[in-house]
């Protein structure tokens, strides 16, 4: 982008022609626009190319994200996308690669992949659109919705309880952890920010109205609120579980929205560096190998 | 024809496979080709291990049931295997652990106790009988413990290989040849060293038998071939963290077995989809599910033909030794970026974890192909349609490009589409590059012949068996055709190897005749079926006694 262009100018330019489906008041939405508007200042402010970035999909409705931003894609497959963002930051250390990811795709059919990829520290981001239900597959309970939930597959009402993924990343060894909410835009497009300028493994769990399945607008706006300086020690791993416990995704409580944890830790990719550095003729290294056999 | 089989056993941990590889080393050295084939349960400590390594002054690449030497670490050592003697079998036997047996008797207990030497190092008191024995003389042996053993346990082992050497007799005597001194590489090796060739950056795996030899050798070789070597949580991880490396430009393989390679199928199928090249080198062995897993079978051809959702081109090939291994493993990886289709190199425990001599001059240079890159101009489309099929490359990071990958049906831009002119122009693009692809296999061998046209006899085979069967034939004066490339099949070769094939016998280690009905499916007589199912490959002499119910 050249300087004389007005500010503002490149989020616009990041929209698609691709047709949007979701739902009237869809909390996608929100996600959407502040992913936008995120790319678009770390190019402008931070100097990032926008070329540099990739968004990765899984599939639901949250997938569909990555059609509408005219941004570098992976389309991926339910639950998969996060092992395929390691491939593509393994490959190139310029990149900002970021998951999309619904609650059902990352937590359900995925959940092996988010844990392993904060357990390396891989160098990605991933953003869950949690809005605690299967809206695409119209209606059924996923691994954050609340005891009792009734769904279409379990129209009598769940009895297990959900998962507090927070707590589940926190302990796997996510070093970025936050959570947004789809009602609160500013706040949730600084967490992208930061959560994609944090080297190492970043997590954003955001909470996210379904308009049409699992709409919580009410509860979320009487619970939740931004964390204030000095709430949470986000260096120290205590203090940030015992924020992280304030709400588990069931009981009625306080929601605690920002950053929980933040910490430095060194990046998988980093060490394969050196292995690929310079890139020598292999089929000399082949012939080598072969020659000194033993 | 001057040719030596051995037989090494003894118990898992006590470190077989190397001591064949130590006794192919021996014959090596004196310019013989050697093959080994070595049988071991799924333990890690105790059961019975056994390599059967057979040295000739001509290729090989089977075994035979009988052996000239055996040399025994335990009881059953020798009771498993009496079917294997002849009258000329010399038999050496560890006489601490063995009980009952006839031959030379070595207290290898005693013997390392009394040099003061580790316990594996009686695997080099049994390479030194076998040298004696053998009429090799000590120079050479010593040369083979310099090479393999690290420098510090060289003096111990020298010491105790010293001991078996004096303490038998000469029995035959194995002249050396005017050969070079050739590497005996396994086909899990041969087949790492050729994706390197064709371009690999990085090699992603899981471990599974037989291919986990595949990882452990380039993860081991990383530093010298520069390649990244990556074990990721699961079969799942690993074709998708390929599929992102190849999404931003990076040139990856994936190695697993059928269990694994059933968690793959979706990812294939985003492959086939996304038009991501992945190369996955798929060694068989006998399932279903867990099924006999440190043995061998030939049973996931129509597995891999068919796996994944929806229908997309693929490149299957099953090279049949090492030479092949290496020039088709390059070949798999180029032609997959050059096509944006899956590669599957399908191979089995017998050419995975089988060691031959590795003749690398004799390695035909695959032809090379660069993918085909976007020249810049215009709006970037990542799947612009194009007469090949095949729409220009560039990766994420290329100023003024947008690429759009995706699993959905899309348009060429990459943009989710659910029309129905756009579904039929995607899926018509696809098959196109499926046809360029065929068409390009036509200037390769994609079928390999060995033996005279008309003598009334052909026996047809894949992957492993074909050097069995090579060796098998020439005792019926038959031919052997051997198709290497799998899909998309090669029609038009097949028919031309196949003219006046005569009586046809279709060799497979399964129990269904896999390859024949693939050859039905193309209409094609594969004759009669000569089938192996109990997870072992065939011995040539084994064959040659089937082959003769085919041919009397």
């Amino acid at each position: 982008m050249t300087p004389d262009q007005p500010p503002g100018r490149l989020a616009g330019g990041l929209i698609s022609p691709a047709q949007n489906t979701w739902c009237p008041g869809c909390g996608n939405f929100s996600i959407e626009h502040m992913m936008k508007s995120a790319v678009a200042e770390l190019s402008e402010e931070g100097g990032i190319p926008l070329e540099n970035f990739v968004l990765l999909g899984g599939i639901g409705c949250h997938g569909k994200l990555v059609d509408y931003l005219n941004v570098n894609s992976l389309y991926a497959i339910h639950g998969r996308s996060v092992p395929a963002a390691t491939g593509i930051r393994l490959a190139n250390p310029d990149l900002k690669v970021i998951c999309h990811v619904g609650d059902g795709d990352i937590y359900a059919e995925g959940l092996d992949h988010l844990i392993f990829a904060a357990k390396r520290n891989s160098d990605i981001t991933v953003i869950v659109h949690d809005n605690r239900v299967y809206g695409l597959t119209t209606g059924q309970y996923t691994p954050t919705s609340p005891t009792g939930f009734k769904g279409r597959s379990t129209p009598g009402g769940i009895t297990e309880h959900p998962l507090n993924p927070l707590e589940v990343m926190l302990a796997a060894g996510a070093t970025y952890i936050a959570r947004g909410y789809t009602k609160k835009v500013r706040h949730l497009k600084d967490l992208f920010k930061e959560a994609i300028m944090h080297r190492g493994f970043s997590f954003v769990d955001v909470l996210q109205i379904c308009a049409t399945y699992f709409n919580l607008t009410d509860y979320y706006n009487e619970h939740a609120y931004e964390m204030q300086e000095g709430e949470v020690d986000a260096g120290r791993f205590e203090s940030a579980l015992g924020k992280i416990r304030e709400w588990d995704y069931d009981r009625e409580a306080p929601i605690p929205l920002g950053t929980f944890y933040s910490v430095d830790k060194p990046i998988y990719e980093e060490k394969f560096r050196v292995l690929t550095a310079g890139r020598p003729e292999r089929r000399a290294l082949v012939r080598k190998v072969v020659e000194e056999w033993r | 024809m001057a040719e030596y089989s051995v037989l090494i056993g003894g118990k898992a941990g006590e470190g077989i496979n190397t001591a064949g590889l130590s006794i192919a080393g021996l014959f090596s050295r004196l310019g013989y080709r050697t093959y080994m084939y070595f049988d071991y349960p799924s333990l890690i400590r105790g059961g019975h291990n056994f390599a059967i390594v057979r040295a000739s002054d001509r290729i090989v690449g089977a075994h035979r049931t009988r052996v000239d030497v055996l040399l025994a670490f335990d009881q059953n050592s020798i009771e498993n295997h009496r079917q294997r003697l002849h009258a000329g079998t010399t038999v050496v036997y560890d006489a601490s652990q063995v009980v009952q047996a006839e031959g030379y008797g070595l207290p290898l207990d005693d013997i390392v106790k009394e040099e003061k030497a580790p316990p594996i190092t009686k695997n080099s008191a049994m390479l030194g009988t076998l040298a004696r024995v053998a009429g090799i003389g000590r120079e050479v042996l010593e040369d083979v413990l310099r090479a393999t053993v690290p420098a510090k346990h060289l003096e111990a082992n020298l010491r105790v290989a010293g001991r078996g050497y004096d303490a038998v007799e000469g029995v035959f005597t194995v002249e050396p040849l005017d050969a070079p001194a050739l590497p005996v590489l396994t086909g899990n090796e041969a087949a790492g060293l050729g994706l390197v060739h064709g371009g690999l950056d990085t090699y992603v795996a899981y471990p599974m038998t037989p291919s986990s030899s595949l990882l452990h050798f380039l993860a081991n070789r990383a530093e010298d071939l520069s390649i990244r070597v990556i074990h990721p949580e699961n079969e799942i991880g690993v074709i998708l963290m390929a599929l992102g490396l190849a999404y931003a430009g990076e040139k990856t393989a994936v190695g697993t077995s059928g269990g694994g390679f059933c968690l793959m199928t979706e990812g294939l199928s985003l492959a086939g989809m996304s038009e991501i090249p992945v190369t996955i080198v798929m060694g068989q062995r006998p399932g279903p599910s867990t099924g006999v897993p440190t043995y061998t079978a030939q049973t996931d051809l129509h597995f891999v033909l068919n796996a994944g959702q929806g229908e997309f081109p693929r490149f299957v090939v099953a090279p049949g030794d090492l030479e092949e291994a290496y020039a088709w493993s390059a070949t798999a990886l180029m032609l997959s970026w050059r096509y944006q289709v899956p590669a599957i190199v399908l191979t089995d425990k017998t050419l995975a974890e089988g060691a031959y001599s590795f003749d690398f001059g004799a390695v035909t240079e695959p032809p090379d192909h660069e993918p085909v890159l976007w020249d810049g101009a215009g709006e970037y489309r990542r799947y612009a349609r194009t007469e090949s099929g095949v729409s220009p490359l560039t990766f994420p990071g290329r100023e003024g490009a947008v690429v759009k990958a995706s699993s959905y049906a899309h348009d060429e831009a990459g943009f989710t589409t659910e029309e129905s002119e756009e579904v039929i122009e995607l899926q018509e693009m696809r098959f196109r590059k499926g046809e360029s692809l065929g068409a390009e296999l036509a200037t390769y061998p994609a079928v390999k012949t060995y033996g005279a046209r008309n003598s009334g006899m052909t026996i047809v085979c894949w992957g492993s068996q074909k050097w069995a069967c090579i060796e098998a034939a020439e005792e019926f004066g038959a031919r052997v055709v051997q198709p290497l490339v799998l899909s998309p099949f090669p029609v038009r070769q097949w028919k031309e190897a196949m003219i006046g094939a005569g009586r046809i016998a279709c060799v497979e280690n399964n129990a269904t005749g896999q390859l024949a009905r693939l050859l039905r499916q193309h209409g094609f007589d594969p004759g009669r079926p000569v089938l192996k199912y109990d997870g072992r490959p065939f011995a040539v002499d084994e064959l040659a006694t089937r082959l003769g119910e085919v041919f009397a």
